[in-house]
């Protein structure tokens, strides 16, 4: 089975429901296949292979959904990018990909066209919305005219399980994005594991306002579309009034969260007046939410059963605990899911029993094949399994397990911070606050923040005669980083901590935090 | 009376967008051109009630106020003017 192939039997089986509502559209499963397929037809006539990479680079839209599954019918590979993405995370990941292809909107020209400089694999622009106006060589075409009647995909692509369906960038810990490669058989494992243990129906209307660059936003519309359920998209969360006046006008039985969203929610006074209904479950996962806050959104919707999950892009999702675990063992992460086995090995790899603490494994056939041109940094993660040839997961979360295979997180065994439920490199924001002229040296380290979960905070040492002011140095990082990535707090210090080895020491930066 | 949208363009220009070429116009959404995610909507709803003197409240929090430099113009007049502000949807224009 192909990724694609998921929502193609629903499109046949469900035609005329309409599959997803993003304001006030309002699109048939049958409708977005169709489109979908125009769209390959386009791209396939642009020369777009079997194997190629095509760059995403689009707000949350059902122009986003169509170009996900137009990619997938020609047999290339999807890599979806934020569009909050910056134009030099943008031109890196053009040169890393080598994509010949780029779907991407009007309004984010400003971006892409300065990442284009040097993007030499790029042959076709798809643009949604109106383009002022069209120089260069390449061939820009508009996505309304690409997805129009009429056009049929006549050679369809040997696509077999083992080929790449996306590369979606994550942060790595040495600043550069790491694209994960995933598998169609990655992502169908994926999509039925997880469908299967939420039980999502076919009659589920699930409330989206993650972003669908993220694995988390990317698979409700995958496992919606598989099950024939109706996904009701919207662009962020910024506006969570908003948000919760669309749940209730479209009868949203499921809203998938991150800790973020349910602080922002908490924090309402109004959430009474949206009795929200037909809610009936609720799921989180990117960070583990408080206890407090689980008891809180609990009595806020009692209607509604809480799944706290854990996972990773490597493998999309690992463990989730089950609703009526919730009041026995709140901290818990939960257990593996279906068709998955993880365990937990010391630092020579050898199984631990329960009751220990070590780093979680994954096996499976949701498991990557690695990080695209990184052969290095795959190495680290995907380790020879019990059987030849195969590979298993190594997390780089160490992890407690009760005597019920139950998990406990205990910490990263890296030093990625997680703000916001979104993966920030220490690295990535240093090497940007270094890149300040009056910069001598910088560390960032996550600090506990009751709504982001982690928020980042950077020392640093000034060069003698430079005055920066805190504000200077986030707005520099903003300018640069991805706004989640910009420090929320900055401290300057007149040295950095060193360990004997000379290397800047984070715990003692940690620890300076708690004493202060 | 001072003028609001140049205002708050020369705030969301210095915070936001920096040296990166991220033109928009009065109307358009700050959200889809990526100028704003939502950790920026609320740095915008501070920015607000520190330069005007006013709370936004939650009700308030909308697209249909703060999405673009036309509506949060709309939105700030109608709250020193002491008006109901546009809170409801409006069809996109």
């Amino acid at each position: 089975m192909l990724l694609h192939q998921q929502f193609e039997a629903t499109a046949k089986r469900r035609t005329d429901t309409v599959g997803l509502v993003a304001g006030d559209r309002r699109l048939t499963f049958g409708e977005i296949w169709q489109r979908a397929t125009c769209l390959a037809a386009t791209i396939r006539r642009c020369g777009v292979q079997r194997g190629d990479r095509v760059i995403i680079f689009l707000p949350n839209s059902p122009e986003m959904a169509i170009a996900v599954y137009a990619t997938l019918q020609v047999g290339a590979i999807f890599s979806p990018l934020s569009p909050q993405t910056k134009a030099g995370k943008l031109a890196y990941i053009f040169q890393d990909c080598a994509p010949t292809c780029l779907i991407t909107d009007a309004r984010l020209a400003a971006v892409w066209r300065t990442a284009l400089n040097g993007a030499d694999s790029l042959r076709t622009v798809i643009v949604s919305g109106l383009l002022d106006s069209n120089p260069g060589s390449l061939s820009f075409i508009r996505f309304d005219d690409a997805t129009r009647e009429g056009d049929a995909l006549h050679d369809h692509p040997q696509t077999i399980d083992q080929d790449l369906a996306s590369i979606i960038y994550t942060s790595g810990s040495t600043g550069d994005p790491k694209g994960v490669m995933l598998t169609h058989l990655n992502m169908v494992s994926a999509a039925n594991s997880i469908s299967t243990y939420l039980g999502l129906r076919e009659d589920d209307v699930i409330f989206c306002a993650l972003p669908l660059s993220f694995d988390y936003g990317l698979y409700q519309i995958l496992m919606a579309f598989k099950v024939g359920a109706r996904v009701v998209l919207e662009p962020s969360f910024a506006f969570p009034v908003k948000a919760l006046e669309i749940m209730e006008r479209e009868r949203a039985t499921v809203f998938p969260g991150v800790p973020t969203m349910f602080s922002m929610l908490m924090a309402l006074g109004n959430l009474s007046q949206f009795p929200l209904v037909h809610l009936r479950m609720i799921t989180n996962t990117a960070a583990a939410l408080p206890e407090q806050h689980i008891k809180e959104i609990r009595s806020l919707f009692p209607q509604a059963r809480l799944f706290s999950m854990y996972g990773l892009t490597e493998c999309k999702r690992v463990t989730y605990l089950p609703p009526d675990q919730l009041d026995t063992r709140p901290t818990s992460v939960g257990r593996c899911m279906p068709n998955e086995e993880v365990y937990l090995v010391d630092e020579r790899g050898t199984r631990l029993p329960p009751g220990s603490v070590g780093e979680l494994v994954v096996r499976g056939s949701h498991v990557m094949r690695g990080y695209w041109g990184k052969p290095h940094e795959t190495a680290k993660r995907l380790r020879p399994g019990p059987y030849p040839g195969e590979r298993v997961l190594h997390t780089g979360d160490l992890f407690r397990m009760d005597d019920e295979g139950y998990l406990y997180f205990v910490g990263r065994m890296d030093d990625i911070i997680k703000s916001r439920g979104e993966k920030v490199a220490p690295r990535e924001v240093e090497n940007v606050l270094c890149a300040l002229p009056g910069t001598l040296e910088a560390a960032v380290v996550g600090v506990d923040d009751p709504v982001l979960g982690e928020a980042v905070k950077a020392y640093v040492v000034l060069k003698p005669g430079y005055v920066y002011s805190e504000r200077d140095v986030v707005k520099f990082c903003l300018a640069n980083l991805e706004s989640f990535m910009a420090p929320k707090y900055v401290e300057f210090l007149r040295d950095l901590p060193k360990t004997t080895t000379g290397k800047i020491d984070k715990t003692a930066l940690k620890h300076r935090r708690a004493d202060t | 009376m001072q003028d609001i949208k140049a205002q708050v363009k020369s705030y969301i220009a210095e915070n936001f967008l920096f040296g990166e070429n991220v033109g928009f116009g009065d109307e358009d959404s700050l959200l889809a051109r990526g100028v704003l995610d939502s950790t920026g909507v609320l740095e915008l709803v501070m920015f607000l009630e520190t330069t005007y003197g006013f709370k936004v409240r939650d009700e308030e929090l909308l697209p249909e106020n703060l999405d673009s430099l036309l509506a949060i113009e709309a939105y700030v007049r109608s709250k020193l003017d002491g008006r109901v502000p546009a809170a409801v949807v409006h069809p996109s224009r």
